[in-house]
């Protein structure tokens, strides 16, 4: 056997859907019905998951660190709100797609300046970059509303069909197909050789543009997709909750957003989508128990994962599925563990 | 003109306290490549020590802010023992991560113990008021800031180029592998090292609670500010740094002053501008290796 066929067949191998997955998809679709009293908090974790997705796919995939991702969920959240309220694109999947691809412009155009140098500057930019548009977005108030946000946003029902009802029940379903959506076009791209070279990149950027993948034009590419599926993301969060204000920009959405992906896991896309559960739940905890510092919490939380280390956690959440799988199957565990991301 | 002479000065005061705030993270930055987003914490502490001293014990302004560099050094040196000695060796995102929820950890802390609203540290008759100096004027405290932190500056740099220490230090940052191998005990150069800059920024946070503002979100409001000093200053020496603040303190002084409107935007505009003409920054090579 040559060794293409050798890499083909272990990537489409690995790009094979797994028993686990689907269990996954079913599981969150019975949510749905489970818990009907309960769609805004859900429609909640189901925008953050697909914004964690997209810092996923960029530091998961791609290595890149980023401290400003807020900057393209902003363009998205803001894209949508003015869209929506001067109806210029009545239509929501249209305008979602539209604040989505104002996004990518945006992306397209800083991914320039992030490609350039090491770590540190590329979190000096991309946080710069979302201060940036804060202060922008403060700056023309005209148009942006200020500090009161967009307010008087009302969506039109979406296709025509269905109308966003106050119980957040069209919101939920809307926000979970064009997570499901995005989470297959994601799947798909990461499994792909274009996916591949992108982890090629990651594990050392040196060899990669040694066996002659074309780091700098990937690493544009993935970063200004990854810009797209935060701005659809932002765009979600406007039209589900008809509200856009500066807080999209802020610097904890960035951070609190490195959090999700760390409590699930980076490089194997379920992370950001595990990661906003458990953040969401711990956040409604924190929130109960001291509501106006629940900002300590999440922090002693970053750095009791750091300290432990995020491989040895993972582990651990890992261990129970494992052996109910080993156990029920009689078979080696399937249940992915992520990949380490050393840099 | 003169107010041109007054901008200057200015922004010169406004640099060298973002000197003093941010040196010590380009050393964490240089020296072991330790991506340390919490620094802006330990200035924070410095200022709320100073404020706490004067405020409410009565201190006087100049005794206590000695105190404030000891305070934030004895915490920094601590944390360093702790927690930060483990991460020296682990991936960026980990030092990110970590120092963000070690920032987060202090904001919360600070809000809870001394609530949210900004603080006012008394200042000394002495130091309050403008002096007229060749028909310039020029406020009193931001001259005393322009004294002291140019004294620091200058300690600094003799400590750095004359002493036995200084010199551990520059081949500690040069290449710490040789470095241990000539017997130059690194972690304890570092730590040391570590201890001397938390204290810096405590002093200069209580310096600058007066021109700055002191609230429980110092640290998220300036991280940007000590980035750009040391990721456009390089570490390599103590003059890329400083002037680099200099740059920066002048940039945003005149920015706000010809374009209020803009806010901000100078300093980002420069700052990306500078970024795409040298990546590794101006002055010497990269920070982060």
């Amino acid at each position: 056997m040559t060794a293409p066929s050798d890499v083909s067949t272990s990537a489409m191998a690995s790009a094979r859907w797994r028993p686990s997955e689907f269990a996954f998809w079913i599981l969150v679709l019975a949510c749905a019905f489970l818990f009907p009293s309960r769609y805004l908090i859900m429609t909640d974790i189901l925008r953050l998951a697909l914004f964690a997705m997209s810092l996923d796919l960029i530091l998961g995939y791609a290595g890149i660190v980023s401290l400003g991702h807020a900057a393209f969920f902003g363009v998205g959240a803001y894209s949508a709100g003015l869209l929506a309220l001067h109806g210029i694109i009545n239509e929501p999947v249209i305008a979602l797609v539209a604040a989505g691809l104002v996004a990518t412009v945006l992306g397209f155009l800083t991914s320039f300046l992030v490609i350039r140098g090491v770590d540190l500057t590329r979190l000096m930019v991309t946080l710069g970059i979302a201060l940036l548009l804060e202060a922008l977005a403060e700056r023309f108030s005209n148009i942006t509303g200020g500090t009161d946000g967009l307010q008087g946003i009302e969506m039109q029902p979406i296709l025509g069909m269905f109308a966003f009802d106050m119980f957040g029940k069209t919101g939920f379903f809307y926000s979970l197909i064009v997570l499901f959506l995005m989470f297959l076009l994601a799947r798909r791209v990461v499994h792909s050789p274009f996916g591949l070279s992108l982890r090629a990149i990651k594990n050392n950027p040196l060899r990669a543009a040694a066996i002659g993948v074309p780091v700098n034009r990937r690493l544009i590419a993935i970063y200004t997709l990854a810009a797209f599926y935060a701005g659809i993301a932002g765009a979600l969060f406007t039209q589900t909750t008809a509200l856009a204000s500066l807080d999209v920009f802020a610097f904890e959405r960035s951070a609190d957003l490195m959090l999700v992906l760390v409590i699930g896991g980076t490089g194997y896309l379920y992370g950001g989508l595990i990661g906003a559960v458990v953040f969401k739940m711990l956040q409604e905890l924190f929130q109960t128990i001291t509501p106006q510092y629940w900002l300590f919490w999440i922090g002693l939380v970053l750095i009791v994962i750091v300290m432990l280390g995020r491989e040895r956690i993972h582990r651990w959440v890992l261990f129970v599925p494992n052996l109910i799988i080993r156990q029920l199957f009689g078979r080696k565990a399937v249940v992915a563990v992520p990949e380490s991301d050393a840099s | 003109m003169t107010t041109l002479f007054t901008i200057l000065f200015d922004g010169v005061a406004y640099g060298m306290l973002l000197f003093v705030l941010a040196c010590g993270l380009a050393v964490t930055l240089g020296l072991m490549n330790f991506v340390n987003l919490a620094h802006g914490a330990f200035a924070m502490t410095g200022g709320y020590i100073c404020a706490v001293l004067v405020n409410q014990q009565g201190w006087g302004f100049f005794a206590a802010l000695p105190l404030a560099f000891v305070v934030s050094a004895v915490i920094g040196v601590a944390l360093e023992r702790t927690l930060y000695r483990h991460l020296y060796t682990r991936s960026h995102l980990d030092q990110v991560l970590f120092s963000i929820g070690l920032t987060f950890m202090s904001v919360a802390a600070v809000d809870y113990i001394m609530g949210s609203s900004r603080v006012f540290i008394k200042l000394p008759a002495a130091l309050e008021g403008q002096i007229d100096l060749f028909g310039v004027g020029i406020g009193r405290y931001r001259l005393m800031i322009v004294v002291i932190c140019g004294l620091l500056t200058l300690a600094l740099q003799l400590i750095l180029a004359k002493t036995r220490f200084g010199s551990r230090l520059r081949a500690a940052v040069d290449d710490p592998r040789a470095a241990i191998g000539l017997g130059i005990n690194v972690p304890q150069v570092f730590a040391f090292t570590f201890a001397f800059g938390c204290g810096l920024a405590g002093l200069g946070g209580a310096l600058s609670a007066e021109i700055l503002g002191l609230d429980p979100y110092f640290p998220l409001k300036f991280m940007i500010y000590f980035l750009i000093v040391v990721t456009v200053g390089g570490s390599s020496s103590i003059t890329g740094p400083f002037l680099a603040s200099l740059l920066l303190g002048i940039a945003d002084v005149a920015g706000k002053y010809y374009v209020p409107k803009m806010g901000p935007f100078v300093i980002y505009t420069v700052m990306i501008v500078i970024l795409l003409w040298r990546p590794n920054g101006l002055f010497g090579r990269t920070a982060a290796r």
